[in-house]
């Protein structure tokens, strides 16, 4: 767990539940002791965005980088010249959390230089319960249009289904035979089961990657 | 078929086509960008057209001209593209024409934030635009929800020859929810037998306008509307009532603040607190009548409505309450959330003070 390469990429369909996957996999870096730097590159979403939780990152003495314009009502396309910082401090463990689709990814086209220097892990979260990547034909459709987007190429697959508060266990275990169709397809392993905590000791042995527990972060305001 | 996780905006905009909008006009503003971008990508998909135009005011004129023209249509906005688009939503108004008008609130005024607000509430029911008329406004709870008004929001537009406006703050727009897409119940709709569509020499020429050179007869038309309004009050008024039974303060909240107060009840409720909620799920027409009943209530001893703005729906409240109860009000605004802790303190503190 948690192996990745120095530079990791989360990035997914909007709903994939890339920004709660990168957010637990964030604490978990800084709770294991590493230097840690979540970037949040989402240009696409207004709400429920990484930087959000600035905070509780900072608290955990995570560094949160987002966009050069401060406040929670900025809608501009900004991305701060301080992602660079992480980008040639090898000294930081990152993970950079990227907005769905292919235009979300093209905030990253323009670090390509970096990652062409350095290998990077881009992780790409599948959710069956989204349209647009439910069947294995969508999603690899999907992740190639993110690949086009982003320059750059996903290194491994994480099966992140969900319904929200509304989950059941067979959700996540056909969301699997999702991502290993997608694995099957495309030759990329799937290196993560995410999986809110609650499952993680109940999901059935067998199954391709590891299971990643899932703390509930991203909330709604009526959500305790 | 199974739940799905949608988006509000995604899903408001899927639930437009599903119910036979074949036209929508639009033009980009956070938060409901959502929707013109999912309508591009499926209004070819099913013969129908998309178009973003070059502003707020010529997509609700391109709206006017579509359904005049008897054709199912949406444009969708927020705050600010929203007052751009009065004139036309009154416009369609007196002309008589059906449509559905999205608007994903954002803070305000003027160009505000693009954070969740609720401060449209005046604007949506209290006129907008100018002259004497109403818009049907629907205000969804939940995604789940967004999905069955915006189906439904098509039959009532039709029905009535009126627009109709869908009115969800940003968080209706912006969440993730899981949801299922059923046929809606299925209304008798009158034949657009107004519609330009062509006389093909068959009949007398089809004109849609609202200018009247004679004010005898625009005075005829607006008392004509009128008696359509009222039908629209008797028949479409909805509320939902909840934990009213033996309540002490009742809350009066719509759209996802409903949301926090039933979690502020739950919360009040371990305190031994009884606590209940009126939640308009038409914001025109009122519900007065199911505040007036919880009025008359022998155990309710206060309302508190709570709102994104500072104290709209709040007035309407206090028609309905008409003094019998005292009305207290708790809001946020230009895109705050309330918390579920602050509605609860609210609520101790009145109830402290009437006790």
């Amino acid at each position: 767990m948690l192996n990745e390469k120095r530079v990791r990429i989360v990035t997914g369909h909007y709903g994939s539940g890339k920004t709660e996957f990168s957010v637990n996999y964030t604490f978990r870096l800084a709770e294991a002791g590493k230097k840690t730097a979540i970037v949040d590159l989402d240009i696409v979403n207004p709400y429920f965005r990484s930087r959000e939780l600035e905070p509780q990152f900072n608290a955990k003495g995570v560094r949160v980088i987002s966009s050069s314009v401060k406040g929670l009502s900025g809608d501009l396309p900004a991305l701060s010249p301080e992602i660079y910082t992480v980008l040639q401090d090898t000294s930081y463990e990152v993970v950079l959390d990227v907005g769905g689709d292919k235009v979300g990814a093209t905030a990253l086209g323009r670090y390509h230089e970096y990652f062409d220097r350095e290998p990077y892990d881009m992780l790409f979260v599948i959710n069956a319960n989204r349209h647009l990547t439910s069947t294995p034909e969508e999603a690899v459709r999907y992740l190639r249009a993110i690949e086009t987007g982003s320059r750059q190429k996903v290194t491994a697959l994480v099966n992140n289904t969900h319904l929200c508060s509304e989950t059941r266990l067979e959700d996540i275990v056909r969301g699997q035979e999702l991502a290993e169709k997608v694995s099957s397809m495309t030759g990329l392993p799937v290196k993560y089961i995410a999986a809110e905590r609650k499952f993680a000791d109940l999901l059935p042995a067998g199954m391709q990657g590891e299971i990643f527990p899932i703390d509930i972060h991203m909330k709604k305001p009526w959500e305790d | 078929m199974a739940k799905e996780l949608w988006k509000g905006n995604e899903a408001i905009a899927e639930a437009a086509i599903k119910a036979g909008c074949r036209f929508f006009f639009g033009y980009p503003i956070t938060p409901q960008n959502e929707i013109p971008e999912y309508m591009s990508l499926r209004m070819p998909q099913v013969d129908g057209c998309f178009l973003q135009a070059e502003s707020e005011v010529a997509a609700i004129n391109m709206v006017y001209g579509a359904a005049g023209a008897g054709a199912r249509v949406m444009t969708s906005s927020s705050s600010p593209g929203i007052s751009l688009k009065q004139e036309g939503i009154t416009y369609c108004a007196g002309a008589e024409l059906p449509c559905v008008i999205v608007n994903i609130v954002r803070g305000g005024p003027g160009l505000g934030g693009i954070q969740p607000a609720q401060s449209d509430y005046f604007q949506a029911t209290k006129g907008g635009g100018h002259g004497d008329y109403r818009l049907i406004v629907l205000a969804p709870a939940s995604v789940q929800e967004a999905v069955d008004l915006v189906q439904q929001a098509f039959d009532m537009a039709d029905q009535y020859r009126n627009p109709v406006m869908v009115m969800g703050d940003g968080m209706i727009g912006q969440m993730m929810e899981p949801v299922e897409f059923t046929e809606v119940e299925k209304r008798p709709l009158p034949e657009k037998t107004w519609a330009t569509t062509g006389t093909k020499g068959e009949r007398q020429t089809n004109v849609i306008n609202s200018l009247f050179i004679d004010p005898a007869e625009c005075e005829k038309h607006n008392h004509r509307l009128y008696e359509k309004y009222k039908a629209i009050e008797n028949n479409e008024t909805r509320v939902e009532k909840y934990n009213l039974d033996g309540a002490e303060i009742v809350f009066v909240a719509y759209g996802t603040t409903a949301r926090i107060v039933k979690n502020a009840i739950s919360a009040l409720e371990k305190e031994g607190i009884k606590a209940g909620m009126i939640r308009p799920i038409t914001l025109w027409p009122y519900p007065y009548k199911a505040i007036e009943e919880a009025a008359g209530l022998d155990s309710v001893k206060a309302f508190m409505a709570v709102e994104m703005s500072m104290g709209q729906m709040v007035e309407d409240v206090r028609l309905a309450a008409a003094g019998k109860k005292p009305v207290h009000f708790y809001g946020r605004t230009g895109g705050m959330v309330p918390t579920p802790k602050a509605v609860v303190e609210q609520a101790k503190m009145i109830l402290g003070g009437v006790k």
